[in-house]
């Protein structure tokens, strides 16, 4: 194996490093594990020639800046099969250029599992922040800066200024995209508070779906902050069960003096798959709107919806609990009918009805 | 295949990075490995690499070989401009990164966090993953709305826009043409302002009204956002609830109407009915109240003044319609 094979090598030492290499992309040096041609791709490897390049521009100073650093842990940070990294780091020692003497630029070795990177030639430093990465990280820290309850904000501000420097001009557009975060009414202390001790709350919380203001114990888990509203999750004493609470529908919150006790296989809610979770005891809804009405659709998560014609929209949702429903049907008046269930139809006649009822007596 | 030109284009790279004075084509040809002997078919395939690269962010120059040819240019790429500046991070700062990463969910800006986060790690920065600065806190943000990606494109590349949208109550989708100046998320929602070409003024459109598709309307940088302009504050001036300078007078049933109670201006009054409240509440428009009091059914009714009170009668009328 060659010690060196910058600029400065000889031609003989060049010529030698450059047969074994050769061989080491025929698969037939010995001594370097894992020659093998790729045969298959896993989730995580590049998909096309311009990603895995970024990958390998990425590869080379993560080593270098480390100075050693094991096979293990490196595979693990790049989301690679250590065979996949292997075929990585075989292909950089495999580059070559031929002019004006052949030399090949970059050279490691990889031998008890450990990666060092002796010549990285002018890749040793990682590719500067493009527009869209700078930008996904200073919107995401600037919507930090608003969300209750982050503690440190002193680190906040000091890596939001030093990544702006450090991304330069790429920094710029990502002024041009913000998040606002919802404040929650009040304080989140209070609940801070009972998550770090571990401490039962009672919620007086409203359900505007059923107009009820509830008393319930709950067990908090963590705090959400999703789609720019702040959440409680927590093991719910009533519901027996894990349930998320809206910040700005908490009524009132008392620290009660006992322990939370989350049952251990308590699911927190995957909030990457969205917050409303169908199941099979849902109700299946279908509602006509007209074009006023039309805010429904982008308000409820529905399952479908249906052009009909002078801008109406026919739409199907589901539900665990149809109380909103019929509040939602007398809240739109003339701008929606609902045409299943049947008896969802009926009760909202009903409700419509008693009230009519109510101002005909005063 | 793919690798042989994952090799070519990191050769290309490094050849590219290597040099200080500009390189022709030829002797790019002549020092990186992989290109074809006939001329129209390495022009082609060199056409391609360039695009690449410049696609991957590489800061690919053209100038002239010396100081008064202006016939032949060449390529190089400059080490100050590819290289991502020196950048050391305290521990309670990396691990406020890792957070930030976590937090798009949408295909766009999340592999462009993920990419982000790449880099600075090969810049030596750990970001410890059992860190936990927000202490149980995880925020979270999707763009599931497909107009995003390309309205996001035209805001970073100063693009302006059309695009199909349909205004809230209108039956029929209106095609717009705007300049876009920013995108906007506000009380979960996303929105993007800018200069409405047609109506020469400013407008925010909600982007899950777009329908379709959102095509560009002129080239790159040939938009200019006024001086000064904080699109937050364009969205929020307009997305703002015009003040509840009228007052309504309710009867309430025992128990109910907590989404009206919440707002009441005082305590609940006596109605002279057994089971029932009396309740003072400010509202702003009257169209929009009166279907919030409707959706209350028989619980709330209200007493003053007439005008809503015939617009929740007429809701309730429709309902049976």
């Amino acid at each position: 194996m060659s010690e060196r094979t910058g600029r400065g090598a000889s031609w003989a030492e060049e010529r030698e490093a450059r047969n074994e290499r050769r061989a080491a992309r025929e698969g037939s040096a010995p001594k370097r594990p894992g020659r093998e041609r790729e045969t298959r791709r896993a989730g995580n490897t590049a998909h096309t020639s311009a990603e895995r390049l970024r990958r390998l521009l990425a590869l080379v100073p993560f080593v270098v800046s480390r100075k050693a650093v094991g096979l293990a842990d490196t595979a693990a940070a790049f989301g690679l099969t250590e065979r996949e990294l292997v075929d990585d780091l075989n292909l950089l020692w495999c580059v070559e250029l031929r002019d004006p003497d052949p030399y090949c630029p970059i050279d490691l070795s990889y031998e008890g599992g450990e990666i060092v990177v002796s010549q990285a030639e002018s890749i040793g430093r990682p590719l500067r922040l493009a527009v869209d990465e700078a930008s996904a990280l200073l919107v995401a820290l600037r919507m930090l800066a608003d969300v209750p309850g982050l503690e440190d904000r002193s680190a906040l501000s000091r890596l939001i200024a030093k990544l702006e420097t450090a991304a330069g001009e790429a920094a710029g557009p990502s002024a041009q995209v913000a998040v606002q975060v919802d404040r929650p009414a009040g304080d989140t202390a209070q609940l801070r508070d009972a998550l770090e001790r571990g401490r039962r709350v009672h919620l007086r919380y409203y359900v505007p779906g059923r107009d009820e203001a509830t008393e319930r114990d709950v067990d908090p888990m963590r705090l959400l902050v999703v789609e720019g509203r702040t959440y409680l999750e927590g093991w719910c004493r009533r519901a027996d069960g894990v349930r998320l609470f809206r910040l700005d529908r908490v009524l009132g919150i008392e620290l009660l003096d006992v322990a939370a006790a989350v049952p251990e296989d308590a699911q927190p809610v995957d909030v990457d798959q969205g917050l409303f979770r169908p199941s099979a005891a849902d109700v299946h809804v279908t509602l006509e709107i007209s074009p006023a009405g039309r805010w429904v659709a982008e308000y409820y998560p529905c399952e479908s919806a249906e052009e009909l014609a002078d801008g109406w929209l026919r739409v199907r949702l589901r539900t665990p609990d149809v109380s909103w429903v019929r509040r939602l049907a007398l809240r739109l008046g003339e701008d929606g009918r609902v045409i299943a269930p049947e008896e969802l139809r009926a009760r909202v006649r009903d409700d419509a009805t008693a009230a009519l009822a109510a101002y005909a007596s005063g | 295949m793919s690798r042989r030109k994952t090799e070519r284009l990191l050769s290309l790279v490094v050849c590219l990075l290597s040099t200080r004075r500009y390189l022709t084509a030829e002797q790019i040809r002549q020092a990186v490995a992989g290109y074809p002997e006939q001329s129209e078919a390495f022009k082609r395939m060199f056409e391609r690499d360039k695009e690449e690269l410049r696609e991957l962010g590489i800061p690919l120059e053209t100038g002239p070989l010396t100081p008064l040819d202006n016939e032949d240019i060449g390529y190089r790429v400059q080490r100050q401009a590819y290289e991502l500046p020196e950048l050391r991070l305290e521990a309670d700062e990396a691990a406020v990164l890792g957070l930030a990463a976590r937090v798009w969910r949408s295909a766009e800006l999340a592999e462009a966090a993920a990419g982000a986060l790449l880099k600075l790690r090969a810049a030596g920065i750990d970001t410890e993953p059992g860190a936990d600065p927000a202490r149980g806190i995880e925020p979270r943000l999707a763009t599931t709305e497909p107009a995003f990606g390309p309205l996001w494109q035209a805001v970073r590349d100063r693009r302006p826009v059309t695009f199909a949208y349909r205004a809230a109550g209108r039956s029929e989708p209106q095609a717009r043409e705007l300049e876009p100046w920013g995108v906007v998320n506000r009380h979960g929602r996303w929105y993007v302002a800018g200069r409405d070409r047609g109506r020469d003024a400013v407008r925010v459109f909600r982007l899950s009204r777009i329908e379709g598709d959102v095509r560009f309307a002129g080239p790159a940088g040939s938009v200019s956002v006024p001086a000064g302009t904080d699109v937050r504050e364009v969205v929020r001036t307009w997305d703002s609830a015009p003040p509840r300078e009228k007052t309504a007078v309710l009867r309430v049933r025992a128990g109910a109407g907590y989404g009206l109670r919440r707002y009441a201006a005082a305590a609940p009054g006596d109605v002279g009915r057994p089971g029932w409240d009396a309740i003072t509440v400010p509202y702003s428009g009257t169209g929009w109240f009166a279907d919030h009091v409707a959706s209350f059914g028989a619980d709330v009714v209200v007493v003053d003044p007439p005008d809503l009170r015939d617009a929740v009668i007429r809701r309730l009328k429709g309902v049976l319609a």
